[in-house]
């Protein structure tokens, strides 16, 4: 309750908790082993700064879900290592909030109780997990629905309630597996902004997977190329829209220039892995 | 419905019959409905249950009062009446309900532990592959053995008859515990555990707050079947050892050549199992009402 409100005064225009620091050094994923072994993502690395938000674009089966879920500790590097805040991830932990694409909330809880289970999984009393659920819940418009099961919600009321889940924890890194994938256009929409708005209060850092490049561009700080499988970051490319972002910016040349530089380098790396393929 | 949707103009009202319906003549060609059987609703299907039971009773009555023989021989068998004679005996006599509290008794007891050692190995065996492979081959080859089988060793491998009946009728309900845990317990989606620890969840806490509950419909299923079983498996064992229970009853009946007896055992018996997999069912219920607003 009391953590809350200090981000929020000290987030004017962007906090920033100074944590979140990400470092992905040489990571190479391979799933299966001799003749079956099959290459995810090819020797990565990159740093991603405390409050950075990142969108991780690239085509389907590149290694982006996998790449990610590195950083979550789901999966282990079969060479290198992810770091976070200077500590090597070795396995999942709340200072890594995860948001899936697919429905994740426990559906045998309640959309309250799903909330305030981190909390609950860091120790704190019935009482205060129950609080830090239902402000969380506030924020994301659904303190409301708290009593309800999750397959009472939609879609895109779920996925705010699992934002508000990863948040309830205080994560110092955000990671969305596209979050928004599943939803109707508005809906998603709406979504990135109140995603936006949330992050600001928060300072975050936040990495969002997506292979929508209008979503990427009006989300990030940073925008990662992935080439096609096996994945590597074949682009870097800064962001300089203001904050904050609003939709009327679709038609700012800033915005235009960036999109149509992502289409380019996805046009050509998919002429190239075509290419390799009929070689 | 539809059919009444369609002609809710005036000249279909009052709820037609289907024949006239094709008389009115409207325009959309109305479905004709068909004529139920039953009256609606809860009363109707009473009714019927009742109607199909007494014509049981009825075939039982010819069958025994003319002593039927066609190939299966109904001569020897007790009429209905011979049956409710018997039964008004015995429910009047205090010894009859000592046989069916002990073999209640020992049907708890057993399944209790069933339960107590069943689950969690069900859910050991889904998450931990080591646990698997050394518990497998065990559940394989002893799964398959009848409760009837064990008797010969159970006796001599226990203390008292007693614990040797337990021991039968705790080995029949806990496999299927064990098998449909197991199964429930595996088709947990990863996300759910992956989302878990990602808030923080203890290898335990997965295992209670995620395994358990996305096993339990398969777990209660299973609990079900291991409750029919253990009677089974029970009956099994009084039957050959014991002076007490509803299946030393039974089978003293036949010793003895107490025909209406048997009857009323078995009666008892079929009871006692409906009534305590209903009584599971009812029990289990509360834990999965998450899932009926699913559907
Ligand atoms: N557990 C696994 N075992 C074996 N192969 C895997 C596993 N997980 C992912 N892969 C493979 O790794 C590659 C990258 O998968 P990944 O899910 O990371 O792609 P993605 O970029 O997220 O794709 P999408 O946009 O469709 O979600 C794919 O070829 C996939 O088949
Ligand atoms: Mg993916």
């Amino acid at each position: 309750m009391l953590d809350i409100l200090k981000y929020q005064r000290a987030g004017q225009p962007r906090a920033s908790t100074g944590k979140g620091a990400i470092e992905i050094d040489q990571v190479a994923i391979t799933f299966g082993q001799g003749a079956e072994a099959h290459r995810a993502v090819e020797a990565t690395s990159l740093k991603i700064l405390p409050g950075e938000f990142v969108c991780i674009l690239g085509p389907s089966g590149c290694g982006k879900s996998t790449l990610l879920n590195a950083i979550a500790g789901y999966v282990a590097p079969s060479a290198g290592e992810v770091r976070v805040d200077g500590a090597k991830v070795e396995k999942p932990g709340p200072d890594r909030g995860m948001v899936f694409q697919q429905y994740s909330l426990l559906p045998w809880k309640t959309v309250y109780e799903n909330v305030a289970f981190g909390p609950r999984m860091a120790g704190k009393s019935r009482t205060e997990a129950g609080s830090i659920a239902n402000t969380f819940l506030g924020m994301v418009g659904l303190r409301k629905f708290g009593s309800r099961y999750p397959a009472e919600l939609s879609g895109g009321m779920q996925q705010r309630v699992g934002i508000a889940r990863a948040l309830a924890n205080y994560p110092s890194v955000l990671l969305m597996d596209e979050p928004f994938g599943a939803l109707d256009a508005q809906t998603r929409l709406m979504m990135q902004e109140s995603l936006l708005e949330i992050w600001q209060k928060f300072g975050t850092t936040v990495v969002f997977v997506t292979h929508d490049v209008d979503e990427a561009v009006f989300l990030a700080d940073r925008v990662l190329i992935m080439s096609a499988a096996p994945g590597r970051v074949i682009e870097d490319l800064k962001i300089g829209l203001p904050r904050p972002r609003s939709t009327d910016m679709a038609a700012q040349p800033d915005y235009i220039r960036a999109r149509q530089h992502c289409l380019e380098v996805i046009r050509a790396e998919s002429r190239r892995a075509f290419a390799e393929q009929n070689a | 419905m539809q059919a009444n949707t369609v002609l809710s103009g005036p000249a279909a009202a009052p709820d037609p019959d289907p024949a006239e319906m094709h008389d009115a003549g409207p325009p959309p060609a109305p479905v004709p409905r068909r004529r139920r059987i039953l009256p609606k609703g809860w009363a109707g299907q009473a009714g019927l249950m009742a109607l199909s039971l007494l014509a049981g009773l009825a075939i039982w009555q010819m069958g025994s009062s003319q002593g039927w023989n066609l190939y299966v021989n109904f001569a020897n068998i007790p009429s209905p009446g011979q049956v409710g004679t018997s039964m008004l005996h015995n429910l009047g006599a205090s010894e009859f309900y000592v046989h069916l509290g002990v073999s209640i008794q020992r049907v708890l007891v057993s399944f209790a532990l069933a339960v107590i050692v069943g689950v969690p190995v069900g859910l050991l065996m889904a998450r931990s592959r080591v646990f698997r492979a050394m518990a497998m081959p065990y559940i394989e080859i002893l799964r398959p053995i009848p409760a009837v089988a064990w008797i010969p060793l159970a006796i001599l491998m226990w203390p008292t008859e007693e614990s040797s009946i337990v021991f039968i009728t705790f080995l029949g309900a806990v496999f299927p515990i064990v098998l449909n845990t197991l199964h429930g317990a595996r088709q947990t989606p990863e996300v759910l555990v992956r989302a878990a620890l990602s808030l923080g969840a203890s290898r335990l806490d997965v295992f209670r707050h995620v395994i358990l509950p996305a096993a339990l419909p398969s777990v209660s299923a299973g609990l079900a079947v291991g409750m029919g079983v253990a009677w089974f498996s029970l009956l099994a064992g009084e039957i050959i050892s014991g002076q007490y229970g509803i299946g030393y009853f039974t089978w003293d009946a036949y010793s003895m050549v107490r025909t209406p007896d048997i009857v009323l055992g078995m009666l008892a018996i079929g009871l006692l199992g409906t009534a305590s997999t209903a009584a599971v069912n009812a029990l289990t219920a509360p834990l999965l009402k998450w899932q009926k607003r699913t559907r």
